[in-house]
Order: structure tokens, then C-alpha cells, then sequence
């Protein structure tokens, strides 16, 4: 059966890539239906614009928090009327961090991440021509293109946008007179999301069959690199999760639109009682948080998944556990979709549930603690090339831990009461997810940026000066919020002076906000030396990084097809870094790795695989 | 004068950089021209991560040094001792791993920078390390677990044992009320729908039920000291969350349900007030205060210790100051303070003017 696929898939290359094509602009740049193309549009929409926009929100509000009141030009310049004298508004407080969350969980990390790189990576490291389905591809980037529009045209509506945190808890989202961005701009945020959903929903179905169906001959599951093990699997809880977004989101409009009462009940405000009757705010949470969590994991896996195979390749080692960095994958992906309530210990759901989800969440922590011990066994004894990509690799498993410790303290309810929604929870899940996949999404883009733009290579010392400043403030702005949660300062308040008792916070906010500033500032660093290498960047060798991989295989111009000759045939796992024979010399000489299409040598034994 | 400033120092910036970039391409072309990592860079960089590992370190210290004094003091609930032992465990155990991990990481990242000639060691598996290390986490994780699952079932079982107090706490944009069944110590049915703005019935006390009469409303929660209390929270509009910080205590309030949460106070706001931690804290606080006052010349009050109520769950424009004040008093105290509050039936029942709830400067008179 797969025999037959494979000679498919070769005719199918012979005959449509054997002639020449003739691209127009459009079919090349814009209505691109090969993968590489649409990872890179992902990447420019997802990460540089998105990203741009999310970033700097959380820098107007970081401003905020550590300066209350203060007067900024810059405040009346992009806010405009909801700065009134250059003092933020309260409403407007609450829509950038709404829009920050919104813009960063979803558009930067899920698509601009997973996007980018399970369109890039999938075809070319399991040796395949495209994608299952050029065209579907190409729909699912334009979807999240225009769910990217509707959102950002929802920052310039009159009422201003979403403002009810990026979870859009009802009723304080369904009711337009809860607050004023409940109007116009939770019907554009709601119908942005359905839209991203459908877009997720294709890309995830695409990368699913590709995996399954597409791979070169001899690579077995077991041979696949664990970047496609993770965007695999990440695309298996996508599909899983996202749709139970969507009902929640559909529950939603209907309540706001059309009058039911899904999430709504005995509602009596601005003077008057509300029809609504015998629904619960709380199955939204369930809804959302079905989705909510394996989010995160969304988020997290595809980083570590690039983090597992730029470590092995860096170290010179394999990675260490292949079968357990599976594993521990499929583990976290199965819990991931049952742990969901421990972001509801204290909604008024059952007790009984919470005891339930607090004894799965931290056994979540298991699987998460065999990858990080996985990844620092890979790289003892190594040989490490430290070039901006293993930085950030290895960066990521420092704030992985740093963050996943804290997670003990959120998953186990008891002590959840005290610090939810506090100062707490936004370090723990800054560090956990939102610092390490940020990480991930930088290695990648260092690590593969030659298989982008034609063999080009950024800037090495641009990028350590990127990580290390980047590393420093990471922990600069993160850490320091844990002790601010624990003295009891809960999230999303607009200023914390209506309470003496946070009055010697104040310099531990200003200190953040400095440190997020210069982070900020470093990353310009990184937008410009990736714009300056696309043009100028020098073009390395065809292996840069003298990995294994099949990608590296691929010709270095951009074909549509990947491989002008056949697509080369597998015989080993991809991480056959330093191996020797038992008298110690390398398989091949001089070389201290043995790419996947070089077969068994003589007298070489195939461990592993 | 101060924007001249500003400007020839981000001139001088511009300079800087410009002449940087200068400098590094000159000295880029004379050394090699790839941007792979030579083992100069791997030799720097491994020090790096190591001083990375110092930074780790420094910043942990440097926080608990100065901020450890910020988290919140002793707590004021039976239960909170409980909670507070399970917090310090949990946190030993994080510091433990997180120093040994971080050092481990970092180390090996100097220790094992890439040298021309050196040779990494295949070693793809252990079954045995890797065994160690999924038993380790299981054995702690599950004390953990158990632990924590038995006080979060002690915590959460809202029981009427040792005659509780019961108390409601109602919410809305954005300010609390709390409500007390008085003499019956049982709240009268309340619903949205009965509320009746032109009587000032804010809560929706059922005026037909005749366990509302005695019902007493008001604005600032005071409970007695070594009783326990169980609330019923309630919210009319949105969701809001009943966080009691200092009782390690929070609840959400849903609209459409009663949520219920149960602590006792161990502590009066009096014995607070002079608990070390907590004296330490308002000296702190005021002296900022003051600084703060002088230098802006808006006039703080300085501060005295007070339990307090917050809303957190997100809730609209001013959630940020969605507060009532809680003072633990004595047993004395308590019904002395109560038995000057009006009843539902004494106010919003006999006379429509009347507000419904106690307001806070009559409080302030009967103490």
C-alpha cells in the first residue's frame, strides 16, 4: 500500500515538475500554494505583524502599570481618545490586555509558530513533494489572513474592542452594557475567531494526512524527526480542541444576537433585570477551557519539538530517549485534553471535580519532567555548537523549568485559592508558554532560516546579542512578578493604588516594565536582522549546520517540488550524530553525523532503528 | 532644555550603534565570513551560560531578598495554616529542582561548548536514568497530590457544623454588599427579579419570606473572631471573584447560582495590626506614602492594617477598585456592632426612602 502511494507520488513529481512552470507574482507570492511559501507568509503575518502589534501593546500597558496615572505622549498618540491628556483610560487598559493575550496566544502562537514551521518542516523532513493538499493549504493562510484583518479592524471600532480578557468570560462579553467593548468589538473578535478556527481546523487536517500518508519510502514513524512527532500530534489536539472553541463561540453569538440563555442567567444591570434564564456562565468556562488548555500545549510542543531536534543537531548527539521524548509527547497530548478544570478550581464547579483535575494536572508534570531531564542528558558530554539557535533551545528548557515548576503550585487546588488570577498565574504561564514557545519560534527561524531564503544565514552575533538580552529581561520582567502575585495583587486591574497595601509594589512594576522595554527593544534586533539577511544575508553551505535531516537534502533555491531529482529514500533515524564503530572511528569518515538517506555501512549496526 | 537632552543622547545612541556596526563588519571581514558558530563563539558563549547560571541565581536571591518581605503575612483563618505549610513544601521542593536543574543545564552548556576536535558521545538511551526519573516526580507528585487534595477537601466542605455564621456576599459593578440573616442566621430568599430600585431593595429580598425581615445589609463585613463563617456569594451582572487574600480565601460569583465558601477567623483585625510582619509593612507603606505625598502634593492618608475584600475576575471599567473592608472583632464587639444594624424589615420593608443596606458612616457611629 504504501509502496503504490510512493510510486504515486513519484510520477506525480516526474510529470509536474519535470517541465518548467511559469509563476505569475500572484501564484508565487500571494495565492502560493507551496508549503514552503505559506510557511513563510505565516511566519511575516503571524510573527512580524501580529507580533509587532501584540508586543507593543503589552508595552503601553506595562507603562501603565508601573507609572498609574501617569501622563504619556505616546499613550494619546496610538491611543487617541482613550487617552484623553495622555492618561490611559480604564476600558482601554482592559482592551490592550485583552488584545495582547488574544493576539499573542493565538495568531503568534499558534499560527504564526505551528504555521510556519509545520508548513515548512513537514513536506521536507519526512521527503515529501508538498503538502496532502496544496490548495486547502493556501485557503487555510488566507482565512487566518483575513481573521487577522477582522481582528485588527476591531481596534479601530467606535466602542473600542474586546475588553473582557482573552478567556471572554460571560456574561461580562455577551452584555454590551457590561462594559463598552462587549459591542461592536466582541462581535468582530468573536467572528475573527470562528473564522481562525476554520483556518486552524485546515492547516491541523492537512498536516494530520501529510504525516500519515506522505512519507518517503523507509521512513517509518520511528524514524521521524521529533519536530514532526510534535507538530503531528500538536495537530491532533487542534483538531480535538479547536472545535469545542467554536461551539462555545457560537453559544456565544447566539446569546448576544439572538436572545437564548446558553451562559446567562438572572442578569440585573444598568437598572433592569435581563430575560435571560436557566443558563450558566460556568459551561462556558468548561467550553473554553476544553479548548483553553490543550492551547497551551498547541503553543508548547511544536517549540519543543524544534528545541529536540536543534539541541541533537547542535550538541552532536542524539537526542537522548527518542522513544520517551514520543512518549512523553502523546502523554502530555492525552492529558492535556483532561485538565482543563484546574483553570476552574474556584468557578463554583463541584469540589469533587477539582480533586479530579488536580490529581491529572500534576500528572501532567511527569511527562514534562522526563522531556526536560531528556534534554539536558542530550547535552551532557556533547560537543555543542552554541550558534544562536542552540541559545535559544537551550533557554527554552531554563524557562520551561522555571515556569513548569510554579506549575505545582496552580495545579494543586488548595493552594490555586489563594493565587489564581493573581500576579502568580501570569508569570507561571509568561515563563511556561509564552517566553519558551517564543524561544522555540526564534530557534527555528535562526535554525532554518537558510531553508527559507536560499541558503541565506542571519547574522550570528546579531542574534546572541538578541538572546542574551532577551534571556536577561525574560527573567527580569517574569520572575520578580511571581512575588507580586504572592503578595496578593490579582491580575488585569488597571492600577493597583486603590489598595495601600500594594503601595511598595510600585518599584517591582517599574523595574518590569524597564526590563519589557529593553526586551522589546532587542527583539527590533532580531526584525532587522532577519529583513537584512533575507536581501544581503550571506549564503552558507548547502548543510549548515551539518544536520541529518531531509530538508538539508533539498535544493537550496526554492523548487516547487523540493528535490529536483527523486525524492530520496530513508535508512536510518534522524539522529545519527558522532556515532562511531566500536573501535571509536566515525561511520563516515571525518564526519560526525550520517544524514537519514546514507544506508547502513558495512559492519555498522542500526541501533535504535 | 530636558528634550535637547534627551535628543543629543539618542544622537550619541544613533552614533554608537552606527559606529558598532561599523567596527563589527570591518572585523567580520577580516575573520571568517559564515555565520556559523566558530569555537571562539562556542567558548564565549559557554561562558556565558554560566554566567547565565550565576544570573539564575542572583536574581532568586536578590528577589527574596528584597521582595520576600512583600508577600503576605501570617493568615488570618483556621485553615490558612494548613494552606501555608502545603505552599512552603511545595515551594522547598521548586527550589531544590530548579537549582539543581538550572545548574545542570547551564553547566553542561559550559562545560561541553564545541571545541574543534572534540567528540560528543553517542548516547542515544538508558533505560535505567530514565526510569529514575519518571519514578522520582511520580513519588513526589503524588505526596503532593494527596496532601493537597486531602486540605482542599477539608477546605472546600461547606458544612453547618459548630453553628456557622452565615454570611452573604453579593456582588456587582462594582462594589460588594454582604448580608446577614440576623437573629435566624437564615438569609431570606433574594432574586434578581425582585429587585426594586424605587424601594432601594438592591439585593431582591422576597418580601414574602419572613426569614428576609430580620435580614441585616450593609457595606462593610465585620465577623466575630473563632467562629466560623460560611458565605453564599452572589452576583447580579457579571462575574466577579471574592478573593479574601489575607484568609487565603476565594470564591467566584456567578450569576444564576450560589457559590459557597467557609473559613474561620483566627485572628481579630486588632491582633493583626500588631502581628511584626504586618507593623513592618505599614511602616513601609506610610513612609511611601508620605514621600508620595510631598512629592506630588496629593495628600495620602497614611494606612492602617485592614482584611480586605477584592474582586478578582475581570469585570469591567473599574474593577481595579472593587473593594469592601472586612474588620475581625471580638465576640462582644460583633453583637454589639449587629444588633446596631437595621433590619430589612426596619428599612426598605417600613419606609420606601430608606436605603436598604447599613450604610458605612453609620457604622462608623455605632463603633
Amino acid at each position: 500500500m504504501s509502496a503504490t502511494a510512493h510510486a504515486h507520488v513519484d510520477d506525480h513529481a516526474h510529470d509536474d515538475h519535470g517541465h518548467h512552470h511559469k509563476e505569475t507574482f500572484v501564484t508565487k507570492y500571494i495565492f502560493s500554494q507551496d508549503h514552503k511559501m505559506i510557511g513563510k507568509q505565516y511566519l511575516i503575518l503571524g510573527v512580524f505583524v501580529m507580533g509587532f502589534i501584540g508586543i507593543a501593546m503589552s508595552l503601553l500597558f506595562r507603562m501603565q502599570l508601573a507609572w498609574p496615572g501617569e501622563s504619556f505622549p505616546i499613550f494619546e498618540a496610538l491611543l487617541g481618545k482613550w487617552a484623553p491628556g495622555g492618561v490611559m483610560d480604564a476600558d482601554v487598559y482592559l482592551a490592550l490586555v485583552t488584545m495582547h493575550g488574544t493576539i499573542m496566544v493565538f495568531f503568534v502562537l499558534t499560527a504564526g509558530l505551528s504555521g510556519t514551521f509545520s508548513n515548512l518542516l513537514i513536506p521536507l523532513q519526512i521527503g515529501a513533494r508538498d503538502m496532502a493538499s496544496g490548495f486547502l493549504n493556501m485557503v487555510s493562510f488566507w482565512l487566518f489572513a483575513i481573521a487577522s484583518a477582522i481582528m485588527i479592524i476591531s481596534l479601530f471600532v467606535e466602542a473600542g474592542p474586546a475588553a473582557a480578557g482573552w478567556t471572554i468570560y460571560p456574561p461580562l462579553s455577551a452584555l454590551p452594557m457590561a462594559q463598552p467593548g462587549s459591542g461592536m468589538g466582541m462581535t468582530l473578535w468573536l467572528s475573527s475567531m470562528a473564522i481562525f478556527i476554520a483556518s486552524s481546523l485546515l492547516g491541523s487536517l492537512n498536516y494530520i494526512v501529510t504525516v500519515i500518508n506522505l512519507r518517503t519510502k523507509g521512513m517509518s514513524m520511528t524514524r521521524l524527526p521529533l519536530t514532526i512527532w510534535a507538530f503531528f500530534v500538536t495537530a491532533i489536539i487542534g483538531v480535538i480542541s479547536f472545535p469545542v472553541l467554536l461551539s462555545a463561540a457560537l453559544l456565544l453569538i447566539m446569546d448576544r444576537s439572538f436572545g437564548t440563555s446558553f451562559f446567562l442567567s438572572d442578569i440585573f444591570i444598568q437598572g433592569e433585570v435581563l430575560h435571560y434564564q436557566g443558563g450558566s456562565p460556568v459551561l462556558y468556562e468548561h467550553l473554553f477551557w476544553f479548548l483553553g488548555h490543550p492551547e497551551v500545549y498547541i503553543v508548547l510542543l511544536p517549540a519543543l519539538g524544534i528545541t529536540s531536534e536543534v539541541m541533537s543537531t547542535n550538541a552532536r548527539k542524539p537526542i537522548f530517549g527518542y522513544r520517551a521524548m514520543i512518549a512523553s509527547i502523546l502523554a502530555i497530548a492525552f492529558l492535556s485534553t483532561i485538565v482543563w478544570g484546574h483553570h476552574m478550581f474556584i468557578s463554583g464547579m463541584n469540589p469533587f471535580l477539582g480533586s479530579v483535575f488536580t490529581f491529572t494536572t500534576l500528572l501532567i508534570a511527569i511527562p514534562s519532567a522526563v522531556k526536560a531531564f531528556n534534554y539536558i542528558t542530550t547535552l551532557w558530554k556533547g560537543n555543542l555548537q552554541l550558534n544562536p539557535a542552540m541559545l535559544f533551545s537551550i533557554g527554552l528548557v531554563s524557562t520551561f523549568i522555571t515556569g513548569g515548576l510554579t506549575g505545582i503550585v496552580l495545579g494543586d487546588s488548595t493552594l490555586d485559592i489563594n493565587v489564581h488570577d493573581t500576579y502568580f498565574v501570569v508569570a507561571h504561564f509568561h515563563l511556561v508558554m509564552g517566553i519558551s514557545a517564543l524561544y522555540g519560534l526564534f530557534a527555528g527561524v535562526y535554525h532554518w532560516f537558510p531553508k527559507m531564503y536560499g541558503g541565506r544565514l542571519m547574522n550570528k552575533n546579531l542574534g546572541y546579542v538578541h538572546f542574551w538580552v532577551t534571556a536577561i529581561c525574560a527573567y527580569g520582567v517574569f520572575f520578580p512578578m511571581h512575588f507580586v502575585g504572592m503578595a496578593g495583587v490579582p491580575r488585569r486591574y488597571y492600577e493597583n493604588t486603590a489598595f495601600p497595601m500594594f503601595d511598595e509594589l510600585t518599584d517591582i512594576q517599574v523595574l518590569m516594565t524597564v526590563f519589557a522595554i529593553i526586551a522589546a527593544a532587542a527583539q527590533l534586533v532580531f526584525v532587522a536582522n532577519f529583513f537584512y539577511s533575507i536581501f544581503y544575508g550571506k549564503v552558507g553551505p548547502k548543510n549548515p549546520w551539518k544536520s541529518n535531516t531531509l530538508e538539508w537534502t533539498a535544493e537550496q533555491e526554492h523548487i516547487h517540488g523540493n528535490w529536483a531529482g527523486p525524492i530520496p529514500e530513508v535508512h536510518r533515524w534522524a539522529y545519527d550524530y558522532s556515532k562511531v564503530y566500536e573501535n571509536g572511528d566515525y561511520i563516515i569518515e571525518g564526519q560526525d553525523y550520517v544524514p537519514q538517506h546514507i544506508p547502513l555501512q558495512e559492519n555498522e549496526e542500526e541501533m535504535n532503528h | 532644555m530636558t528634550t535637547l537632552l534627551t535628543l543629543a543622547v539618542l544622537v550619541l545612541v544613533a552614533i554608537a550603534i552606527w559606529q558598532l556596526t561599523k567596527i563589527f563588519e570591518l572585523s567580520q571581514l577580516r575573520t571568517e565570513q559564515h555565520q556559523i558558530a566558530t569555537d571562539s563563539d562556542n567558548k564565549n558563549n559557554g561562558y556565558m551560560l554560566f554566567g547565565f547560571l550565576v544570573f539564575i541565581y542572583g536574581i532568586t536571591i536578590f528577589s527574596f531578598w528584597n521582595y520576600g518581605k512583600f508577600l503576605l503575612p501570617e493568615a488570618g483563618s483556621a485553615h490558612g495554616e494548613e494552606y501555608d505549610s502545603l505552599m512552603l513544601v511545595s515551594f522547598i521542593i521548586i527550589f531544590i529542582v530548579q537549582t539543581l536543574t538550572q545548574a545542570l543545564l547551564h553547566y553542561f552548556g559550559y562545560k561541553y561548548a564545541g571545541k574543534k576536535g572534540q567528540k560528543a558521545l553517542f548516547y542515544a538511551d538508558n533505560d535505567r536514568l530514565e526510569f529514575i526519573w519518571t519514578i522520582i516526580p511520580v513519588i513526589v507528585l503524588a505526596g503532593l497530590i494527596l496532601w493537597g487534595l486531602y486540605t482542599w477537601t477539608t477546605i472546600m466542605d461547606v458544612n453547618d457544623e459548630d453553628d456557622p455564621l452565615i454570611v452573604e456576599l453579593y456582588a456587582q459593578q462594582f462594589n460588594w454588599t454582604a448580608r446577614y440573616g440576623g437573629d435566624d442566621n437564615v438569609l431570606g430568599g433574594a432574586n434578581v427579579r425582585m429587585i426594586d430600585i424605587d424601594k432601594a431593595n438592591v439585593l431582591g429580598l422576597d418580601e414574602a419570606d419572613t426569614y428576609a425581615h430580620d435580614d441585616i445589609i450593609v457595606k462593610e463585613l465585620h465577623l466575630p473572631v473563632g467562629r466560623k463563617v460560611n458565605f453564599k456569594m452572589r452576583s447580579q451582572d457579571v462575574l466577579h471573584s471574592a478573593y479574601m487574600p489575607h484568609f487565603r480565601a476565594q470564591m467566584n460569583c456567578v450569576p444564576g447560582m450560589i457559590t459557597e465558601f467557609s473559613f474561620t477567623p483566627i485572628y481579630t483585625t486588632e491582633e493583626m495590626r500588631t502581628n511584626p510582619d504586618v507593623m513592618d509593612k505599614v511602616k513601609r507603606t506610610n513612609k511611601i506614602r508620605a514621600e508620595k505625598s510631598a512629592s506630588t502634593g496629593e495628600a495620602l492618608d497614611p494606612w492602617q492594617f485592614d482584611y480586605i475584600l477584592l474582586c478578582n475576575k475581570i469585570c469591567g471599567k473599574s474593577h481595579y477598585n472593587m473593594q469592601m473592608k472586612i474588620i475581625v472583632e471580638t465576640e462582644e464587639e460583633y453583637n454589639q456592632w449587629i444588633k446596631s444594624q437595621s433590619t430589612f424589615a426596619e428599612t426598605v420593608m417600613k419606609d420606601d426612602t430608606n436605603p436598604a443596606f447599613n450604610t458605612v458612616s453609620a457604622v462608623s457611629v455605632a463603633e
